[in-house]
């Protein structure tokens, strides 16, 4: 049971959906893992919706170029998370937290 | 409405749920629980969609190593006794970040109901011209072909990634073992598992590798299995992280993006930068992909392992 | 016969390719050597990118296919005057801000942390740099940025966690918000080399929106107002040689591509409205940037809030191009004022970061109350500051005069009476605030005590700070240059 192009358009608006799930997670939680598992989200919709549209029809597959970016995608979206998420453990275990305090100017912070 | 779509249909809307729940649960370890899961529908919807490279792809990279590196920097907040209150924004931001996540949405959607049916992409031209070279999948030729600087710039950034985590050592540790001592009992299930299971990983890399000419495989799945060898086999005690100062270690950590380059640099007298000669593509593109699939591998597992914090 | 070998050689490609050998070498070897490997890599830089510049002079604008695949399925390289003038600056600035660092982190005593992560993220960097000013590709120019993200959050993290957090959260964000408007772009022209997407005019409304996404991530990235909230702490509290890369170097990579993106590729799909609005956001960001920076107690904090500021002025362009200024004497020139602005400020911000970085050595802080007298400790360092400032204001004879000469004549020009307040406004407080530290470097009668600078270091932002100068006084030449395969918008303006 193939997919076919009304397939490939329903998965692409499922990527559209992803990315605005995303991005509402990405803005409003505070803890900085949850915004980073959110950043992936948004990164996997993309990726959705750029290899959907992509689709060529039942046994022609996904033209193979949206698809070979996006394995390079996924490799440089796990490279930002391994050192955002880096950064988030040392803030942790320098500060005891894991919030950006988003009071906080930009001028107090380097005192 | 015939079978296909109503299939695929439902796997949207798991995929669906399980974002929401990752997005929505209380409990952290649950939320990284629930993006696991989503990076697996997502794989299916890969191999829905025939993109079988990609869905190896996201459940190695996507889903498994980016899940662990989330479990793993849970288990260390935990240690550093970080809360995890679930802490939402005022109510006057979240509204303002609802308005302009399904802004976003259904300005996406309608661009994607404007574009005009019938795209063929570069598809035709990639079978066309991959006869001219030895391999016969067209996402490694794309990849390792076509646009292999990209790759070339891509596996740079996955190294430089991992310097940038090193950074992050504290002067005391530099030199040290990355990661915390793990203690595996020898007679355990893991240790056998550490044991049984590298000599199995190592031949589905190589296959990954070697299959990734001609079907979906390559450098990037292949070097995650590597990593996911690696990693079980330190959690198992068998053998510990080597120190980051070591200098075999960085040696494996470079080979691959050295190789490529310096065969891209030999390309030169072939006439351009990354340009292969006929009669030796097929050779250079495998001898490439192996050895990027070695620093791959290792660069994954260190990255994984975070940074040092225990003296050689 | 040494010009035609000197044509044919593959400049383009290997100021790619040095600097990454360069980057695999300090990650592989580090130790002792990294820090020294500057030495080798400086002069081989500017000798590549002064071949890359004299071949751009010497023809047309060159593309190099590489992997000798043809867009659409290959990636292109592209060397005009402009990207080769980032090229050449960038070769100068890394070099200066590597010797100067090199005392800083060196590994005289055996490899340390700060040693062995600066050099490779500073290759990674370089690389980074002169990918996006030589990408044809926008998904290539995608993984340069992600590049050049990483070793820069990297650089700030080398200053503090809080500061490289925020940096990498506008980042992500912005990289996403690019990655979208490229699937965009590919879906609808089935191409992403930028020469291919400018022959074809394709659907302006996808473009539009394409282009807007791909704008709204790199305005993250180049901390245009309201975006540029992580800019101050990150550029602020990074060591100073860092500072000194990412002002003068990084914010310009993602401006460049916007500049690429709408002047060369679409200006087509651009529209009054977002035209208008990058313009309001360029003025906003000068005004409140400056406004700021008077308030800051820090020199690098000051200028760090003077890149908020200096970075408005790079925006105009967009509402300033085109109109009756395209028929002015100087061919385009709000665009060329531009990019004058974007060379002249890197080389005045580096030199004046570079300053500052010694000034921290020597005090041991940058408080600009507790710095009194220190133009008599530090001759050299102030002197270069005082240069620097002096392009940072936009007075004569200097590189960010004659920036800021084109643009205001071509908004005088143009009829565009607000704009050209808010550029008199803002040099007027730039005045303002620069000329707070060095009162206080003067004041006094006492020579403050200081730690040891050696003194060839203190050259070293003095000479960047002499070249924004010269920019302005032999300003003819280069402004000859940057035109060489100038778009035609860049006379006649977007829309």
């Amino acid at each position: 049971m193939m997919a076919t192009i009304d397939s490939a358009l329903l998965f692409a608006l499922t990527g559209c959906v992803l990315i605005g799930l995303g991005l509402y997670g990405f803005i409003v939680h505070a803890h900085l893992l949850r915004r980073i598992l959110a950043f992936n989200v948004i990164g996997s919709g993309i990726f959705l919706l750029f290899g959907a549209l992509g689709y060529l029809g039942a046994g022609q597959g996904t033209d193979p170029v949206p698809q070979a970016l996006i394995i390079t995608g996924i490799v440089v979206a796990l490279s930002l998370t391994a050192f955002a998420i880096a950064l988030v453990i040392k803030l942790a275990e320098e500060e005891k937290t894991a919030v950006l305090d988003a009071a906080k100017t930009a001028e107090d912070l380097h005192e | 409405m015939n079978a296909a779509l109503l299939l695929d249909a439902g796997l949207c809307l798991l995929i669906l749920t399980a974002a929401v729940l990752a997005m929505t649960g209380r409990d952290l370890f649950g939320a990284i629980a629930f993006f696991i899961v989503y990076g697996i529908l997502i794989a299916l919807a890969w191999v829905r969609l025939e993109a079988v490279d990609v869905a190896l792809a996201e459940a190695a990279i996507g889903a498994g190593l980016t899940g662990v590196l989330l479990i793993g920097a849970w288990s260390l907040l935990r240690r550093a006794g970080v809360s995890e209150a679930h802490e939402l924004s005022h109510w006057g931001l979240r509204l303002v970040a609802g308005l302009a996540s399904a802004a976003t949405t259904v300005v996406l959607a309608a661009a994607v109901l404007a574009l005009p049916p019938g795209r063929e992409g570069l598809a035709p031209l990639v079978t066309e011209r991959l006869a001219d070279h030895g391999v016969s999948n067209p996402v490694t030729g794309v990849l390792l072909d076509f646009r292999a600087y990209d790759t070339l710039m891509e596996s740079i950034v996955l190294l430089v990634a991992l310097v940038a985590v090193w950074a992050l050592t504290p002067a005391s540790a530099w030199g040290g073992v990355p990661g915390m001592r793990q203690h595996a009992r020898p007679d355990g299930v893991l240790a056998m598992f550490g044991r049984l299971l590298p000599p199995i990983g190592l031949v589905m890399a190589v296959y990954l590798v070697w299959a990734g000419s001609s079907q979906p495989g390559g450098a990037f799945q292949a070097g995650t299995v590597l990593a996911a060898v690696w990693l079980l086999v330190v959690m198992a005690g068998i053998y510990d992280e080597p120190p980051i100062s070591s200098g075999l270690l960085r040696t494996a950590l470079v080979a691959g993006p050295a190789v490529f380059l310096a065969i891209g640099i030999a390309g030169l007298g072939a006439g351009a930068l990354l340009a292969y000669p006929d009669e030796y593509a097929y050779g250079l593109i495998l001898l490439i992909e192996f050895t990027l699939t070695f620093s791959i591998g290792a660069t994954l597992a260190l990255l994984v392992a975070g940074r040092a914090r225990r003296a050689a | 016969m040494t010009g035609v070998i000197v044509s044919a050689f593959p400049a383009i490609e290997l100021s790619i390719a040095l600097p990454l050998v360069a980057l695999l070498t300090a990650i592989l070897i580090g130790g002792k050597l990294a820090p020294r490997l500057i030495l080798a890599v400086g002069p081989l830089m500017m000798a590549l990118t002064g071949i890359v510049a004299w071949q751009v002079a010497e023809g047309d604008p060159t593309r190099v296919e590489l992997g000798g695949w043809e867009a659409p399925l290959g990636i292109a390289l592209f060397a005009d005057g402009l990207s080769s003038s980032f090229l050449l600056l960038t070769a100068i600035i890394m070099s200066a801000v590597g010797i100067v660092a090199m005392a800083g982190f060196d590994a005289r005593d055996g490899e340390t942390s700060r040693s062995y992560s600066f050099w490779a993220l500073f290759y990674g960097m370089w690389a980074a740099l002169n990918g996006v000013f030589l990408g044809a590709d926008f998904f290539n120019l995608y993984v340069a940025i992600e590049l050049l993200t990483i070793t820069a959050v990297g650089m700030v993290a080398l200053g503090g966690t809080r500061a490289a957090i925020r940096y990498l959260l506008f980042a992500l964000a912005g990289s996403l918000a690019y990655l979208t408007g490229v699937v965009l772009l590919y879906a609808e022209a089935g191409t992403l080399d930028m020469s291919l997407l400018a022959a074809n005019e394709g659907d302006a409304s996808v473009r539009l929106v394409a282009g807007g996404l791909m704008t709204a991530g790199l305005l993250a990235k180049t901390a245009l107002f309201p975006l540029h909230a992580w800019l101050p702490p990150a550029h602020g509290g990074a060591p100073a040689p860092a500072s000194a890369m990412l002002s003068a170097l990084v914010v310009k990579a993602s401006f460049f591509i916007i500049v690429r993106l709408w002047f060369d590729v679409m200006p087509e799909a651009a529209g009054p409205v977002l035209v208008q609005l990058i313009g309001i956001l360029g003025g906003t960001a000068i005004l409140y940037g400056s406004l700021l920076a008077l308030r800051q107690a820090r020199l690098k904090m000051i200028i760090a809030y003077s890149t908020v500021a200096q970075l408005g002025y790079l925006f105009l362009i967009f509402p300033l191009s085109g109109g009756i200024a395209g028929e002015m004497p100087w061919a385009a020139g709000a665009w060329s004022g531009g990019m004058f602005h974007a060379l002249a400020h890197g080389l005045a911000k580096a030199a004046a970061f570079l300053a500052a970085g010694l000034i921290i050595e020597a005090l041991g802080h940058d408080r600009i109350d507790d710095m009194k007298g220190i133009a008599r400790a530090m001759p050299v360092t102030v002197f270069a500051f005082g240069i620097a400032a002096i392009s940072l204001m936009g007075l004569p004879p200097s590189g960010g005069f004659m920036a800021k000469y084109l643009m205001l004549t071509a908004a005088l020009a143009g009829g565009h009476v607000v704009i050209a307040l808010v550029m008199m406004a803002g040099g007027l407080l730039a005045a303002a605030y620069l000329f707070r530290p060095v009162n206080r470097a003067f004041s006094g009668s006492d020579i403050p005590e200081v730690a040891y600078v050696a003194y060839w270091r203190q050259w070293v932002p003095l000479i960047l700070a002499l070249l924004a100068m010269l920019l302005g006084v032999v300003s003819a030449g280069p402004y000859e240059f940057i035109q060489i395969g100038r778009a035609v918008t860049a006379e006649v303006g977007i829309e």
